[in-house]
C-alpha cells in the first residue's frame, strides 16, 4: 500500500526527536497524507477551490478572538453590555480583537456563500461527493445557530429584539408552542436567562463545527476534489502533489482574505453592523426595523414571504432542508456548468434570486416588497424542485474533453487553468 | 468569471442600497469633511478640548456620558493635572465606611464622569417627561453617526405652517418624527473659548461632535494607525505569495 510504504519512507527519513515521534504517531505521514505531496489534486483547480481553506481560516481566528472575548464577556442581561464596552475601550487591544470577531463572522459568511456557489455552479456536490455536501449544509446551519446566538451576546437593541422575533417563531408550533417558547427562554420573557444559554452555545456550537469540518474534509479525501470541467482523474498526468502546488495557491488566497478582513477591521468595522445594537437593549421600546446580519438576510426575506406565522417558519426551515436534495435533485450526469449551456444561465438566476431576497430581507415588509419577496421566495423553491430534475433530462451538454491534462496542456496558447 | 466579479460588485451596491440605515426617519444629514474621516484620518485635539468644554457646560446638565472616567480625558488631550482638577470638581458617592454609612468625597481620576441624574424617573421628570440618551455611543448608535448629531445640533428651525408642533416639542427635520423634546441646546457665545475660537452654532456644534465621536469610538486613533501599518505589511505578504505561486507553477503550465 502506498500510504505504509510512504510511512517507512518517513520513518527512515526522520531521524532523532522528529523521528521517535513519527515512529510513534505518524503526524508528519497524516500531514503529507492530508495537505502534503502525497495527496494528488487536479491540476486544473481554480481560485474556486480556495474558499475552502479559507472557511478553515476563518472558523480558526473566530475561535481564537471567541474565547478571548469570553474572557472578559459578562453574560448577564445587566452586564453585557457594559463589559463588551469595556473590552472596546479598557481591554489591551480588546477592540481590536472584538472588531476581528464581528467582522470576521461576516467574511466567514461570505466565503462560507462563495464556497456554496462554486458547489453549485461545478456540480460537486453529485456522486460520489453527497455526504461532502451533507456534511457542508450541516456546518452551515450549525453556523447559522452560532451566528444568531453571538449577535445576540452585545445585548444592544437589535440583539434583544433578533432574540425576541426569532424565539417567538417556536410559539406557532401548534398547542405547545408557548410552553416551547417559556422553556427556550427559561423564563417568562426574554431576559438573562435566554441571554446565559445563548452564551453557552455560542461557545459550545464552534466546537462542534470543528469536529464536523473534520469529518467534511475526511469524506473529500476519499474521493478528493472535483474539478472545474467536473469528470474523474484518469491518472498521474492529471494531477499535481498538494503541496507545494496548491499550499502556494492557497496562500495567495490567505494574503486577498486578510487583506479584506483588515480593511473592514481598519477602516469600516461598524458598516455590516446595525447602529441600533450600540442603544442598550430595552424591552419597551421597539425599534422601527428589526433586521438579522446581512447573511441571514435572504431567509428572513423567506420568512416573511408567507403570511402565516408557522408557514413562514417551514418555508424558512424548507429553505435549508431542500439543499440537503440537491444531490438527487439535479438529475443531470455532466457535473460541471461549463458544459450546461442552459443550467449555466439558471445558475446566475439563481444567484441574482437569492441577491433579491437579501435586499427584500433587509427592507420593512410593506409595499411592492411584499410581492417581491414572495415571487423571490417562490423562485427559490421552484429552482430546486423544478428546474434543476427537468433541466437534467431535457438539457444536452456539451461534448465533455478526454481527460484533464488533455484540456489543460492541450492548448499551448492558454496557459491558465480552464475556468 | 467575469461575469461574476460584476454580479458581486453589483450585490455589494444593491446591499449597501437596501440597507436599513438608509431608510431612516428624519431628512438626511449633509456628509461632512470630519478629520477622523479618511485612512490617514485623525481626532483634532483643539476641537476635542472645546468640544469637551461645550458638553460640560451645556449638554452635561442634561446627558450622562456614562462610558468615559475621567482617566480618559487625559488620552483625549487633557493635562493630569487638568483631568484630575476636572475630577475633584464634582462630589461622588461611596462607602460604605467602617460604620456601614455612605459618604461623598471628591472625584478621583478612576471615577467615571457621573450622569446629571440619578435614575431614569429623575431624568424624566426634569425634562418634561422626555429621556435625555446617554451621549458616550451617539455617534455610532445613530445612523450616519457624526453627521447626523451636527445635523441635528444645527437643524433646529421654524416649523413648516402644516405641521402641528406638540406642547414642549420643537421642529427639528432630521430627527426621526420631527419632533424633539430636546429644545435647541446651542445659541452664539453658549460657551467662551479660550484659545480664541469664536463659539458661533456651527463651531459649537461641530466640537461636541468630534468630542462624542470620541466618546464612542476612543481608539480610533490608535486603530487607523495601526491599520496603515498592517495593510502595507499584508500588500506586500500577499504580492509575496503571488511570486511565489508563480515561480512553484511556473513549470507545469
Ligand atoms: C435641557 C436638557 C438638555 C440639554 C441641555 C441638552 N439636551 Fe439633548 N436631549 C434632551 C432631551 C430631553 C432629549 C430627548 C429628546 C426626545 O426624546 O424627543 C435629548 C436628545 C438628544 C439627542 C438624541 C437624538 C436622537 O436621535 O435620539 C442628542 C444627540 C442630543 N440630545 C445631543 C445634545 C447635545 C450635544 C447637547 C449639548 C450641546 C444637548 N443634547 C443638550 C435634553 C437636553
Ligand atoms: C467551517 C466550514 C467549512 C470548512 C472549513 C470547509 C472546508 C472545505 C475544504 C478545505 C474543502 C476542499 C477545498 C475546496 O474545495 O474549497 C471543501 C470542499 C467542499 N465543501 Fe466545504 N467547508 C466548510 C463548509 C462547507 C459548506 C457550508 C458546504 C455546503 C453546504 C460545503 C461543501 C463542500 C463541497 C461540496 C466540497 C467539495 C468541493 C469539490 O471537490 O469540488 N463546505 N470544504
Amino acid at each position: 500500500m502506498a500510504d505504509s510504504q510512504d510511512h517507512e519512507h518517513n520513518k527512515m527519513q526522520l531521524k532523532g526527536v522528529m523521528g521517535w515521534v513519527e515512529y510513534r504517531l505518524p503526524w508528519v505521514n497524516l500531514l503529507n497524507n492530508a495537505v502534503g505531496t502525497n495527496y494528488p489534486t487536479p491540476r486544473n483547480l481554480n481560485y474556486w477551490w480556495n474558499f475552502g481553506s479559507l472557511a478553515g481560516l476563518a472558523l480558526v481566528i473566530e475561535i481564537l478572538t471567541g474565547v478571548v472575548l469570553n474572557m472578559h464577556y459578562v453574560p448577564t442581561a445587566e452586564g453585557a453590555f457594559a463589559s463588551v464596552e469595556r473590552i472596546m475601550r479598557d481591554v489591551n487591544f480588546g477592540w481590536l480583537i472584538r472588531y476581528v470577531h464581528a467582522n470576521g463572522a461576516s467574511v466567514f459568511f461570505a466565503v462560507i456563500y462563495l464556497h456554496m456557489f462554486r458547489s453549485f455552479y461545478y456540480g460537486s456536490y453529485k456522486n460520489p461527493r453527497e455526504l461532502v455536501w451533507w456534511l457542508g449544509l450541516i456546518i452551515f446551519f450549525l453556523m447559522i445557530i452560532t451566528a444568531f446566538t453571538g449577535y445576540v451576546l452585545p445585548w444592544g437593541q437589535m440583539s434583544f429584539w433578533a432574540a425576541t422575533v426569532i424565539t417567538n417563531l417556536a410559539s406557532a408550533v401548534p398547542v405547545v408552542g408557548t410552553d416551547i417558547v417559556q422553556w427556550l427562554w427559561g423564563d417568562f420573557s426574554v431576559g438573562g436567562s435566554l441571554l446565559g444559554r445563548f452564551n453557552s452555545l455560542h461557545y459550545a456550537l464552534p466546537v462542534a463545527i470543528v469536529g464536523v469540518a473534520v469529518i467534511h474534509m475526511w469524506a473529500l479525501h476519499e474521493h478528493r476534489s472535483n474539478n472545474p470541467l467536473g469528470i474523474e482523474v484518469k491518472g498521474p498526468q492529471d494531477t499535481l502533489p498538494f503541496h507545494p502546488y496548491f499550499t502556494a495557491k492557497d496562500l495567495v488566497g490567505v494574503g486577498v482574505f486578510l487583506l479584506v478582513l483588515a480593511g473592514l477591521v481598519f477602516y469600516a468595522p461598524n458598516i455590516l453592523g446595525e447602529p441600533d445594537n450600540y442603544v442598550p437593549a430595552n424591552p419597551l421600546q421597539t425599534p422601527n426595523h428589526i433586521v438579522p446580519e446581512w447573511y441571514l438576510l435572504p431567509f428572513y426575506a423567506i420568512l416573511r414571504a408567507v403570511p402565516d406565522k408557522l408557514g413562514g417558519v417551514i418555508a424558512m426551515g424548507g429553505s435549508i432542508i431542500i439543499l440537503f436534495a440537491v444531490p438527487w435533485l439535479d438529475t443531470s450526469k455532466v457535473r460541471s456548468a461549463k458544459f450546461r449551456p442552459i443550467y449555466k444561465q439558471f445558475f446566475w438566476l439563481f444567484v441574482i434570486d437569492t441577491l433579491i431576497l437579501g435586499v427584500v430581507g433587509a427592507n420593512a415588509p410593506e409595499g411592492n416588497w411584499i410581492i417581491i419577496g414572495q415571487l423571490a421566495t417562490f423562485y427559490y423553491f421552484f429552482h430546486f424542485i423544478v428546474i434543476l430534475p427537468v433541466l437534467g433530462w431535457i438539457e444536452s451538454p456539451k461534448p465533455l474533453p478526454d481527460s484533464i491534462s488533455t484540456s489543460v496542456l492541450g492548448d499551448k496558447k492558454s496557459p491558465e487553468p480552464a475556468e | 468569471m467575469k461575469a461574476l466579479a460584476k454580479i458581486l460588485a453589483l450585490a455589494v451596491v444593491a446591499s449597501l442600497a437596501a440597507s436599513p440605515a438608509f431608510a431612516a426617519g428624519g431628512h438626511e444629514p449633509e456628509k461632512h469633511d470630519w478629520s477622523f474621516n479618511g485612512i490617514l484620518g485623525s481626532y483634532d485635539k483643539p476641537a476635542l478640548r472645546r468640544g469637551y468644554q461645550v458638553y460640560m457646560e451645556v449638554c452635561s446638565f442634561c446627558h450622562g456620558v456614562e462610558f468615559i472616567a475621567f482617566r480618559n480625558l487625559i488620552d483625549m488631550g487633557l493635562t493630569e493635572d487638568e483631568a484630575k482638577a476636572a475630577a475633584e470638581a464634582v462630589q461622588i458617592e461611596d462607602g460604605p465606611d467602617d460604620q456601614g454609612l455612605m459618604f461623598m468625597r471628591a472625584g478621583r481620576l478612576s471615577d467615571r464622569i457621573p450622569p446629571p441624574f440619578p435614575n431614569e424617573n429623575a431624568a424624566r421628570a426634569a425634562n418634561g417627561g422626555a429621556l435625555p440618551p446617554d451621549l458616550s455611543l451617539m455617534t455610532k448608535a445613530r445612523p450616519f453617526g457624526p453627521d447626523y448629531v451636527y445635523a441635528l445640533l444645527t437643524g433646529y428651525e421654524q416649523a413648516p405652517d402644516d405641521v402641528e408642533i406638540a406642547p414642549g416639542m420643537n421642529y427639528n427635520p432630521f430627527y426621526s418624527g420631527e419632533q424633539i423634546a430636546m429644545f435647541e441646546p446651542l445659541f452664539d457665545g453658549a460657551v467662551f473659548f479660550e484659545d480664541g475660537t469664536e463659539a458661533t452654532i456651527e463651531q459649537m456644534a461641530e466640537d461636541i461632535t468630534q468630542f462624542l465621536m470620541w466618546t464612542a469610538e476612543p481608539k480610533l486613533d490608535d486603530r487607523k494607525r495601526m491599520g496603515l501599518g498592517v495593510m502595507i505589511f499584508l500588500v506586500i505578504l500577499t504580492g509575496m505569495f503571488i511570486a511565489v505561486k508563480r515561480r512553484v507553477w511556473a513549470d507545469v503550465h
